[in-house]
């Protein structure tokens, strides 16, 4: 029985719990359980394969995002869950690229779903911002902002490996590299 | 203490490695101080960023990962709705189509140009029999439901005109009015129907005589009219009087030609407004004397239409195997048109006709 459920598509409480729980496996499996679903919406409706994989991300990020916060109530099936936050993505992305014809072929049912993929859209900007600014930033900057604050290794850590010959000149270069980042990140 | 220094006991704070002490110091100063205290939320804040930033890198790295194992192309011509093939032709095709299809309409316009067939020389013909539409037979039997009439209401596939050449109940009209006839009935101006059938029929002359074997048919008045087999001339006036509609019309004219359509020398060309339903009707002279039977129009010009002249009528009666003595007496002569018209109506038929 355990076996059937570590391939077949996971239970939607399966999925909550996998990804309270970082699980690599289930994450996989939703991955894989609901993609093909999503691509058919797409390739139907003026698509191709890399926008489906777009949307497809982005949903699976929303919903994992609203998992790790804590505020993902299951009111419906997640099936339809990330349909409806699939389909949403898609007609805002056809707009955009003025490819929308007016009619969207269906496939599922839905739901409406808008106030969640506004503000994943938010958060989406401060990240592309962040990411712009980190390219901006250059070497060894990035690399130093990055070991500190992403991967949580330590000032010793890093004085070793850039060379640094003591903690406190690796201290005042990553007090450094922190305002040039504030600065790029806030001037755009 | 300097930006640097101060920065490096925010980081402390927030990540938790301050003694007590130094804990419950810094929150004193940290209240007794807004700069100190906006610093502190957004360092918070920006640094919390990054490292969701980072988060949001990592998990994309594991989706791409996922997604990398599945075989999407499969899933593609899987899920794709395929339209179909003359769809995807044309799809593919269709500035191809468009201009063979464009080139091969300029030909054949350009064919028909040439050989003279988009100039009307040869213009259509519609002969007036009158299919009557289903609207008007119900209409018409609403009609004589109401009116308590006992007499048949169906007025027939098609319909058109007949006038009695004898009192005993012979009929002439045209041939195709009766044409594929299964039954006829004709029908008198009280609304009595009788059953008739068809005698003889010419097509080539399209004259046909009916003669009327209804048991409750009474023999008629001596018929008014005579039919004249001599020509008559141009631009006389002439009319007819016929079952162009429920109720008999008079239309009146005058001969315009003595050929029919292209020089047919079976036809008169009269200028009377007819419409379907007159055909088989008799056109008149001021005189009183038929001298044809109603036939067609012609489709392209208006108020141009044909009689088939009474001469092959006459030649009609004349090969019918029983002998008929037709009326030679033609008592309309001296009367007017009113007069005249008054005197024919009862001799003027409706002629129904039901198909196979």
């Amino acid at each position: 029985m355990s076996k059937e459920s570590n391939n077949g598509i996971p239970t939607d409480s399966e999925v909550i719990l996998g990804i309270l729980n970082n699980s690599e496996s289930v994450l996989k499996r939703l991955y894989v359980a609901y993609f093909p679903m999503v691509l058919q919406l797409i390739i139907n409706n003026n698509g191709d394969g890399d926008e489906a994989k777009d949307i497809y991300q982005e949903a699976i990020i929303i919903l994992y995002n609203k998992v790790k916060t804590g505020d993902f109530e299951l009111s419906s099936k997640l099936k339809t869950y990330i349909y409806s936050v699939c389909r949403r993505l898609w007609l805002k992305r056809l707009s955009q690229m003025n490819r929308y014809g007016g009619d969207i072929k269906d496939f599922q049912e839905y739901l409406s779903v808008d106030d969640e993929t506004e503000k994943n859209n938010e958060r989406d900007i401060q990240f592309n911002k962040m990411g712009d600014a980190l390219k901006l930033l250059g070497e060894p900057c990035k690399t130093i902002i990055e070991d500190f604050y992403i991967n949580n290794r330590s000032m010793q850590d890093i004085c070793d490996s850039f060379g640094y010959t003591n903690a406190d000149n690796a201290k005042t270069q990553k007090y450094k590299c922190l305002q040039r980042l504030k600065k790029l990140f806030f001037q755009q | 203490m300097s930006d640097n220094q101060l920065l490096e006991t925010i980081e402390k704070y927030l990540n938790g490695g301050m003694t007590k002490e130094e804990r419950a110091r810094f929150e004193i100063l940290r209240n007794e101080n807004p700069d100190i205290n906006d610093k502190v939320a957004e360092h918070k804040h920006f640094t919390g960023l990054i490292k969701q930033y980072g988060e949001r890198l990592e998990l994309e790295k594991r989706l791409d990962a996922i997604h990398k194992e599945i075989d999407v192309e499969a899933l593609e011509d899987e899920f794709m709705i395929h339209p179909s093939g003359i769809v995807r032709l044309w799809r593919n095709h269709h500035s191809k189509i468009s201009v063979a299809a464009s080139i091969a309409i300029f030909a054949v316009l350009c064919t028909l140009f040439f050989t003279g067939y988009l100039s009307n020389r040869e213009s259509n013909y519609i002969q007036l029999r009158d299919v009557v539409n289903k609207t008007v037979k119900t209409v018409n039997q609403l009609k004589n439901t109401v009116n308590g009439m006992k007499q048949r209401s169906n007025p027939g596939d098609f319909r058109g005109t007949g006038f009695a050449i004898t009192a005993n109940g012979l009929i002439a009209t045209n041939y195709h009015v009766i044409e594929n006839a299964d039954s006829v009935y004709v029908q008198n101006a009280a609304g009595k129907s009788f059953k008739a059938k068809v005698l003889l029929s010419e097509p080539a002359n399209d004259v046909a005589i009916l003669k009327i074997v209804d048991t409750s048919f009474r023999n008629l008045e001596p018929i008014p009219y005579t039919l004249k087999r001599a020509e008559s001339d141009l631009a006389e006036s002439v009319y007819t009087y016929g079952y162009a509609q429920d109720s008999p019309v008079y239309g009146d004219g005058k001969l315009t030609s003595a050929n029919g359509l292209s020089g047919d020398s079976l036809d008169y060309q009269i200028s009377i407004p007819i419409n379907p339903g007159n055909s088989g009707g008799p056109l008149l002279d001021s005189r009183g004397n038929v001298i044809g039977i109603i036939q067609a129009k012609q489709s392209l010009m208006e108020g141009v239409h044909f009689a088939v002249k009474a001469s092959y009528l006459l030649n009609a009666v004349d090969s019918l195997d029983k002998k008929v003595s037709l009326n030679n007496k033609n008592i309309l002569a001296n009367l007017n048109t009113v007069q005249q018209v008054k005197k024919l109506k009862n001799y003027i038929f409706m002629v129904k006709v039901y198909g196979k």
